[in-house]
């Protein structure tokens, strides 16, 4: 909320006005009200990825076709978009989790700076990518051991040995998580006592030990109740100055309130692209609009 | 427009059909409906009762038919004495050389089956192509099906010798050659079972581990394993249970002499072996030395008992809500 630059094509106020306010009653707040949108971020932020006519096939089925997207430093990006149009499949090819699974194929490529590594190439070793993207799941998946063990699980791979630096290293990622207060009393005991919306901040702290430069979050929230969703998007909000953030979610509201830049996607194509407050307001397309609305369909 | 939103949660045609009244109103079963439920759990009661009775018949048999010995034997005898020979002129009625013998040859056969097993299980699951696996795991379970007897001589004629090539002074009859052959046997007991629970750990925690840079070992054995460690746990008991009641190969191949050491070079007797020994042999029923084979099936009972326990126990610390 502090960038300073206003947005360029500020939306008319549709519902402002004193001759409308003593006719009617004031409107429920939409989302095409400029103050619930984040102001657009400055657009010269540097460019932390760049997904170049990328199409990716689930062995022959197409799920993208030619996209091509940047992801800003310092800048959160929500991947938006009817059911089934590609937003997993996007982001599972940053960390590539397809690899898992026999048959997937990735065109074009996916850059990521300041190194110009194409991420997607096949002589990239997936795993010393994975040590620098860092992922959270839809549902929470903590391991079945302890909430340190949790945390400790990225750490211990990268060769950390020494009790008292995971220890340190394990109080900062849960006090990024904002769990720190509830868990340090209880760091032995199995991650599976936690509530949901814990075990979602445990994942997101377990992805933050391994201070990636990228944090990938899918629907992070939709399993969780909108006290805790809450929380994360504080969370996630805070912690884009550290780390570039790709989330994807159905939440409009939720996209307004977090994002500094939307893609709207559909049927495995990029459809619109711009600052948050853009998209929402000023949408360039008709599907963009009417998905943004809730029209959709 | 309309297509890619087919999953949205609103379904007008269900609840349509409702208020259109083409269903049926809801209605009382009919007697008939109820009847045959009630059959069918009384049915499935019975078949629970059957087993339960089977069981209970049998403990009953056991405790009956070792009463006798008791009231002959004190169970501080039983227990303490250090020496079983109860077909001697001077008998002794220590149970310890038997359950010596039975815990060693167990040891040997679990220290073979259960990293064997559980091996063959990660990798099966985990690492060989799903091809191989259909063919493996068959394969594999053919191991559990060959007749114990064929296992017997095969550890008399062939791996003893072959240990002895190692183990120079070890005797014909010894305990390691028919706990390696057992522990063979019941491999598949504990990869079958092991690999049916890692299976069941769900995808989303592998790509949890795969995410934060583990490979495919470290999430293997790092997240999979304890994972699956409630079911895999289960499979470790049953392959002990397995082996405490094996007789044949023990029966053949350690020498059927009580012996109270825990050194797997020796020869011993199990108890299995020994109630084998006893029932085969021209003991007079009703005589001490024959009702001794109910005393030992007791504690055969009373052991098997035991480790189901303990695997229960382990099951419920260890089992996991995905
Ligand atoms: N493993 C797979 N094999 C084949 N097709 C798949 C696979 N996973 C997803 N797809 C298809 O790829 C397309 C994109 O799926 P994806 O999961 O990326 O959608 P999404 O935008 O994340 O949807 P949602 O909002 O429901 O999570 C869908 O048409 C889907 O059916
Ligand atoms: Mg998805």
């Amino acid at each position: 909320m502090v960038t300073s630059a206003a947005p360029r094509h500020a939306a008319p106020p549709v519902h402002a006005g004193p001759a409308r306010m003593t006719a009617t009653p004031p409107p429920i707040p939409t989302l095409l009200d400029s103050d619930v949108v984040r102001p657009a971020p400055p657009a010269s932020r540097a460019i932390k990825a760049q997904v170049e006519n990328f199409s990716f096939f689930y062995s022959t089925v197409q799920a993208l076709a030619d996209v091509s997207l940047p992801f800003r430093e310092r800048a959160i990006t929500a991947l938006i978009g009817p059911s089934g149009c590609g937003k997993t499949t996007l982001l599972r090819c940053f960390n590539r989790m397809h690899d898992l699974y026999p048959g997937n194929r990735y065109v074009g490529r996916i850059l990521l700076h300041p190194d110009n590594l194409n991420i997607v190439a096949r002589e990239v070793d997936p795993i010393s990518l994975r040590m620098r993207i860092s992922m959270v799941f839809q549902k929470p998946n903590p391991f079945p051991k302890s909430i340190f063990e949790n945390v400790a699980y990225g750490l211990r791979l990268r060769g950390i040995r020494s009790r008292s630096e995971l220890e340190g290293r394990i109080q900062v990622a849960l006090e990024d998580a904002a769990l720190w207060g509830e868990v340090k009393d209880r760091l032995r005991k199995p991650a599976y006592d936690l509530s949901g919306g814990q075990q979602q901040r445990l994942c997101i702290a377990r992805a933050l030990a391994n201070e990636p430069e990228v944090l990938l979050l899918d629907e992070p929230t939709s399993a969780l109740d909108p006290i805790a969703t809450s929380r994360i998007e504080d969370l996630i909000v805070e912690l884009k100055e550290r780390v570039t953030i790709a989330i994807v979610t159905h939440n409009m509201q939720q996209a307004a309130r977090i994002s500094d830049y939307t893609a709207f996607m559909y049927l495995g194509k990029l459809i619109e692209y711009g600052a948050t407050a853009e998209v929402f307001q000023n949408p360039k397309c008709k599907e963009t609009e009417d998905y943004v609305t809730g029209r959709f369909g | 427009m309309s297509t890619i939103l087919s999953d949205n949660p609103v379904s007008g045609g269900i609840a349509g059909s409702r208020n259109g009244g083409l269903l049926p109103p809801l209605r009382s079963r009919s007697l008939l409906g109820r009847l045959a439920e009630r059959f069918i759990e009384s049915g499935l009661l019975l078949a629970a009762a059957f087993s339960v009775l089977i069981t209970g018949g049998i403990v009953f048999v056991l405790v009956s038919e070792s009463l006798p010995f008791f009231r002959h034997v004190s169970a501080r005898e039983f227990l303490t004495d250090r020496l079983w020979t109860p077909m001697f002129a001077d008998p002794h009625h220590g149970i310890m050389p038997l359950v010596a013998g039975t815990l060693t040859t167990t040891a040997v056969a679990l220290l073979v089956a259960m990293p064997v097993g559980t091996l063959i299980a990660v990798w099966l699951s985990e690492f060989a192509p799903s091809r191989l696996r259909e063919v493996l795991k068959p394969a594999l379970e053919l191991l559990a099906a060959v007749p114990t007897v064929v296992y017997g001589y095969f550890a008399v004629d062939f791996v003893t010798p072959a240990l002895q090539a190692f183990i120079p002074d070890l005797p014909t009859f010894n305990m390691l050659g028919p706990g390696i052959v057992m522990g063979v046997m019941i491999i598949p007991y504990v990869s079958s079972l092991s690999e049916d629970a890692i299976r069941a750990v769900p995808m989303l925690l592998r790509e949890g581990s795969y995410a934060l840079g583990a490979g495919k070992f470290t999430t293997a054995m790092r997240v999979v394993y304890p994972a699956a460690f409630s079911g895999i746990a289960s499979a470790y008991v049953l392959a002990i249970s397995r082996a405490v009641g094996e007789t044949m190969i023990v029966a053949i191949a350690a020498g059927q002499q009580p012996n109270l050491s825990f050194n797997p070079l020796d020869p011993a007797a199990t108890i299995t072996a020994f109630i084998v020994q006893v029932s085969l042999g021209d003991l007079p029923h009703g005589s001490i030395g024959y009702q001794s084979i109910f005393a030992a099936g007791v504690t055969l009972f009373v052991m098997t008992l035991g480790f189901n326990i303990i695997g229960a126990v382990m099951r419920r610390r260890y089992r996991q809500a995905y």
